[in-house]
């Protein structure tokens, strides 16, 4: 047994440091095998209409590549542009010999049970890799998909930019119509190297019961930039994770964005990380949360480690029920003289004032809400192009309908 | 008649603000109502748009000749009421072309109108955002414009604003209340002023004075106001007329 499945072993029961213990036992550890398709041309008119919920174009047009996988076979893996890779990651381990220098290492295999899990039952993920200069004309796609009642699907994924290319992502997480339950663990480990700018936008859509732990690290080299957009509108029973960016490298820049939306049953607990550990890197941590009788916890740490760094951190939440509720939890950690790192917090209702002024323009009640509510969850998204911007506003758009 | 307002008593937060007030505004008449700071004026107009917090315990508003005592605002917006507010809200994340989109589709005339009031720039910023005492009052009036409403609200629509934008305000609500018209004018106004200067640009048919929620006195709106800025309004709450 290699070294580090002996390890895995080890943290097989290790309880996270956030959210509530899930065990793992209560879910499918196999999967039938889906075949391979080339063209998807095997997805129903549902499956497609669910993947499009979630930004995934199942004909994969305008996009630079395509990564689907259902339960645990990988179905689609395909790169339309020369310097763009896009493959299951056991393809990847193959081909690159065991992928050495990222597997596992910008995540600790013994993080808790849930690496230790997606190391000792590895389903596939996705490899994504922009060569060197490469800069990706469109956006490459890549969607986990949940098809078997109550099963797990352990993914690990690999990201590599390589030096000054560039990369829009879009991940888009979902189950198919009729489950309810499900696990879902993501390992993600993202290596942006020196000069490469990375937007990575995932939207989740799950089943009610389905309970879900992404394990994320970032690693972002001299000059590079990553930004980040999470959209998480619709029901999941738990939802815990807590991404950690690493600026390594000089002017490292990082952006991270959460829009959060929990309904009664749903515990979102969804943070944010970034070490800012070399000079002149920047930061912002951003999230947009309402509850609607589910319990959020907004979590957002940021750690000065070097001189020059700047950094700022904003979590606005908005209650609109009396059941759920919203904790917000920011904190700023400065290590050295010169860190430059503020917060906001800020938890509101939605004024009469402001909904009496839109009715005087003859908006009902209803309307007027939905305007406020949709400004209040309009994040400046940075660095993407017009196209993708409105493509994620629509996505927002589409989803806030099952707010009202 | 228009708006014909009937023995209107009004309470906010428990407390009588308007007692018995009457007024009766015609198509395509302006009225301006003068009044210190407190008599009531602003209460007047939030009542008639139909603001909560505004309580209406005595009397009615008849709007069209249906009334409208107890209907929700937006109500009075579809039937053809409009307000330009002294202090809007700020609607957070919300462009002013998303609001105005929703109650006018009508590209080119939105954009004419954000022209005639220098407003172009401001289509994509949040309702009223870091705007400047003046650019609150154009947006009002732009939004006003776009929505085309039969009875104007106005309350200080020139308060805050510098000289050289209160030429292009006067316009603006002259357009609003097609002065251009005369016999096919149909739009009316009822208008708050503290400074008077709106009158130099817009031609009133008809001013009142609210005293402590009573309306004490009309006539001609250029008159009254020469006499409130000579003596005050000291004088017409002596005044016994």
């Amino acid at each position: 047994m290699s070294e580090v499945k002996k390890r895995a072993e080890s943290a097989q029961g290790k309880k996270a440091a956030y959210g509530p213990d899930i065990d793992l036992s209560s879910f499918n550890k196999n999967a039938a095998p889906h075949a391979y398709d080339a063209k998807l041309n095997s997805l129903s008119e549902e499956q497609k209409k669910f993947m499009a919920e979630v930004g995934i174009i199942a004909s994969g047009g305008l996009r630079s590549g395509n990564f689907l996988q259902m339960d645990h076979s990988a179905v689609n893996c395909s790169a339309f542009q020369m310097g763009v890779e896009v493959m299951s990651s056991a393809e990847a381990l193959r081909k690159y010999d065991g992928l050495k220098e990222y597997w596992w290492k910008a995540i600790d295999v013994i993080t808790d049970k849930y690496t230790a899990n997606a190391e000792l039952f590895f389903n596939n993920g996705y490899f994504i890799r922009v060569e060197e200069g490469i800069k990706a004309k469109f956006p490459v796609q890549a969607c986990l998909y949940i098809g078997e009642e109550g099963l797990a699907q352990n993914v690990h994924n690999i990201l590599i930019a390589e030096e000054g290319s560039e990369l829009h992502v879009i991940t888009g997480c979902t189950t198919a119509p009729k489950i309810k339950r499900g696990l879902h663990i993501g390992i993600s480990e993202f290596y942006i190297k020196k000069g490469a700018k990375v937007t990575f936008t995932m939207v989740h859509n799950w089943g009610e019961e389905v309970v879900v732990r992404p394990r994320t690290a970032v690693w972002v080299e001299e000059g590079a930039t990553y930004n980040s957009n999470f959209i998480c509108m619709k029901p999941a029973r738990s939802i815990q994770m807590f991404p950690s960016v690493r600026l390594r490298g000089e002017n490292a820049v990082t952006r991270l964005n959460s829009i959060l939306v929990a309904t009664k049953g749903s515990e979102l607990d969804i943070g944010g990380r970034v070490v800012l550990e070399a000079r002149g890197a920047k930061a912002e941590i951003l999230s947009r949360t309402i509850s609607k009788g589910g319990n959020i916890i907004a979590r957002g740490i940021l750690i000065g480690e070097k001189t020059d760094v700047k950094a700022h951190l904003e979590c606005s939440g908005l209650m609109l029920s009396d059941e759920g509720s919203i904790r917000a939890i920011p904190e700023l950690d400065g290590r050295v003289a010169g860190v430059e790192m503020s917060h906001e917090a800020a938890l509101g209702k939605i004024s009469q004032e402001e909904i009496e002024y839109l009715m005087a323009r003859g908006l009902s009640e209803r309307e007027a809400t939905a305007l406020i509510v949709r400004g209040f969850l309009r994040v400046e998204m940075v660095g993407l192009p017009e196209s993708l911007k409105r493509e994620i506003e629509r996505l927002v758009e589409e989803s806030e309908k099952s707010l009202f | 008649m228009l708006l014909d307002i009937r023995e209107l008593t009004v309470e906010v937060a428990g407390k009588e603000i308007l007692k018995g007030v009457n007024l009766q505004i015609d198509q395509g008449e302006t009225h301006v109502l003068f009044g210190k700071n407190g008599s009531g004026k602003t209460s007047l107009l939030m009542t008639i748009m139909g603001f909560s917090g505004y309580k209406v315990t005595e009397g009615s508003i008849f709007f069209k000749g249906e009334d409208i005592t107890n209907f929700p605002i937006n109500e009075r917006a579809k039937r053809g009421m409009g307000m330009s507010f002294q202090r809007p809200p700020t609607i957070k994340g919300v462009k002013t072309i998303d609001l105005i989109a929703i109650f006018n589709s009508d590209e080119k005339s939105v954009t004419e109108a954000a022209e005639s009031l220098e407003l172009t720039a401001f289509l994509d910023r949040e309702i009223n955002r870091g705007f400047s005492g003046g650019e609150i009052k154009k947006s009002e009036l732009l939004q006003l414009m776009t929505q085309n409403p039969d009875l104007i609200l106005l309350d200080e629509p020139e308060s805050g604003v510098d000289l050289e934008n209160i030429a292009m305000i006067g316009r603006a609500i002259k357009k609003l209340l097609q002065k251009s018209l005369r016999r096919l004018r149909v739009n009316a106004g009822l208008v708050i002023t503290h400074t008077g200067l709106i009158l130099n640009y817009v031609e009133a048919d008809r001013g009142h004075l609210l005293l402590d929620g009573r309306m004490r006195c009309e006539g001609n709106p250029r008159e009254m106001f020469a006499t409130i800025q000579k003596s005050g309004y000291e004088v017409c709450a002596r005044c016994q007329k």
